[in-house]
């Protein structure tokens, strides 16, 4: 393929739009390539995938989706982790959630019948929700919260409940709820990591991965992309 | 505002109705005028895409049309290009879902020509290809007419489907109505407004001028037959 139409589709997780957005236009301003991101739930895209999706390469939430490709045969070599992802209790600016690192404001809010709907990513198929649920495990409130539960089909929907006021807050991704955007309609702190599985960010270059999709690749794991994940919030990469 | 999934999203509806009209005038006329055994199963089977979740359609397109389906694998042999999370496979897939809003109106207008026009046609001497263009068609305009701006609005605003079947690919299967879905979720709720009301103001008009386009024609041929 000539390097000029080389435009390869990328399936990201939603939890790094605004990371990968960054990373993405600095590429193409050192390289003059360009690519094109779609952002969704990591499981989803296995599933495209699987049926034929022309992704080149793929940036999952978490390593178990890497790794369902890997096995089913649609990748090259077994990927890298470009990112460690963090989560955080945010609530919209005027919500009446007390925000702390114990969630005991969320335990408050709920005991006293005030908390009607509190939000996380669908744990089924989204990593971010996944370790919210184990948060919430962890915390003791996983029984109780249940019917309160709004699920968002990714962490990026569900960061946008937290910050809508229909919900009084939610278990989000750090690189979403550090996003000027986000920021300005809600507050957020970061929850502590012995409470969930750290979320080893990994990618994978599928089999259809051409030229620019493997210098994007590359590129992921230069020091001025790794730069910008960790001004989001991620911890570093690395195997 | 993303241009490129606005005019990805006008050109999709080009395609549905450049293929799907056509067929929807021959199939509308036979549904019209056939007498055969089943055709309430046929008209039910037409009318489907009306009151099933788009999820469902896009599942059934996603397994039915997917590399490893059947008919996925055959293009994809034929053709050296899949049909999933592709634009192809979009077109095929809004067509499907659009039957009713196609063949409906046709149909209803085919069926609103009184008997005795087209006995008179063939007393005349007229042909059954003369009388379907000279008479008939000028008769069924409004119908095709509503027919064309149902189907083009309606695959403008086209969302399930294409979600499951898309995979929300820039300048491939990123339409309107996911580029609002992906604006909302990146808290860019500006962009999603303006994209939003482009798409409402657009659906307005485009009801508007179709009421008034058909009532126009619509008299006319009253004047003409009375």
């Amino acid at each position: 393929m000539a390097s000029a139409k080389d435009v390869p589709a990328i399936a990201a997780a939603s939890s790094i739009k605004f990371a990968l957005d960054d990373i993405a236009k600095q590429f193409s301003q050192d390289t003059g390539k360009r690519v094109r991101i779609s952002y969704g739930s990591s499981g989803n895209f296995v599933a495209q995938i699987k049926h034929g999706a022309p992704f080149e390469l793929f940036l999952s939430a978490d390593r178990r989706y890497t790794q369902q490709l890997e096995q089913a045969g649609f990748t090259q070599g077994d990927g890298d982790i470009y990112a460690l992802g963090k989560l955080v209790l945010a609530a919209p600016k005027n919500s009446p959630l007390q925000l702390d690192e114990q969630l005991n404001g969320v335990k408050a809010l709920l005991a006293s019948g005030k908390l009607s709907r509190f939000t996380i990513a669908n744990p089924e198929h989204a990593p971010y929700g996944e370790r919210a649920r184990q948060v919430l495990q962890q915390l003791s409130l996983w029984q109780d919260i249940q019917p309160q539960l709004i699920y968002g089909e990714n962490v990026s929907q569900a960061a946008q409940f937290a910050l809508s006021g229909s919900t009084q807050g939610g278990i989000v991704a750090l690189s979403l709820a550090s996003a000027p955007r986000f920021k300005a309609r809600a507050n957020y702190i970061e929850i502590p990591q012995q409470y969930y599985q750290p979320l080893a960010q990994k990618m994978v270059l599928t089999k259809k991965a051409g030229d620019t999709a493997k210098a994007f690749y590359s590129y992921l794991q230069s020091d001025a992309a790794q730069a910008i994940f960790e001004q989001y919030g991620f911890g570093k990469g690395g195997n | 505002m993303d241009w490129e999934a606005l005019t990805l999203s006008i050109k999709l509806s080009c395609y549905t109705v450049l293929f799907l009209i056509p067929l929807s005038i021959i199939a509308g006329r036979a549904l019209a005028y056939g007498r055969f055994k089943g055709k309430s199963w046929v008209e039910a089977l037409i009318m489907v895409p009306l009151v099933l979740p788009p999820t469902v359609i896009g599942y059934y397109l996603l397994v039915g049309l997917g590399s490893q389906s059947l008919i996925g694998s055959w293009v994809e042999q034929v053709f050296g290009q899949q049909l999933v999370f592709h634009f192809s496979g979009l077109v095929i897939a809004s067509m499907l879902v659009n039957i009713p809003f196609a063949m409906q109106p046709i149909q209803r207008a085919f069926e609103s020509i009184p008997a005795d026009i087209r006995d008179a046609a063939a007393c005349c001497g007229m042909s059954r290809w003369t009388t379907f263009i000279k008479v008939e068609l000028p008769m069924v305009w409004p119908g095709v007419l509503t027919a064309f701006v149902l189907c083009f609005s309606h695959v403008l605003g086209e969302f399930g489907v294409v979600l499951m079947l898309g995979g929300s690919i820039a300048g491939e299967t990123k339409t309107i109505s996911i580029a609002i879905y992906d604006s909302v979720q990146a808290f860019d709720f500006d962009a999603a407004g303006v994209m939003s009301l482009i798409l409402l103001l657009f659906a307005i008009s485009a009801l508007a001028l179709t009421t008034s386009l058909s009532r126009r024609l619509g008299g006319q041929h009253e004047r003409r037959s009375r």
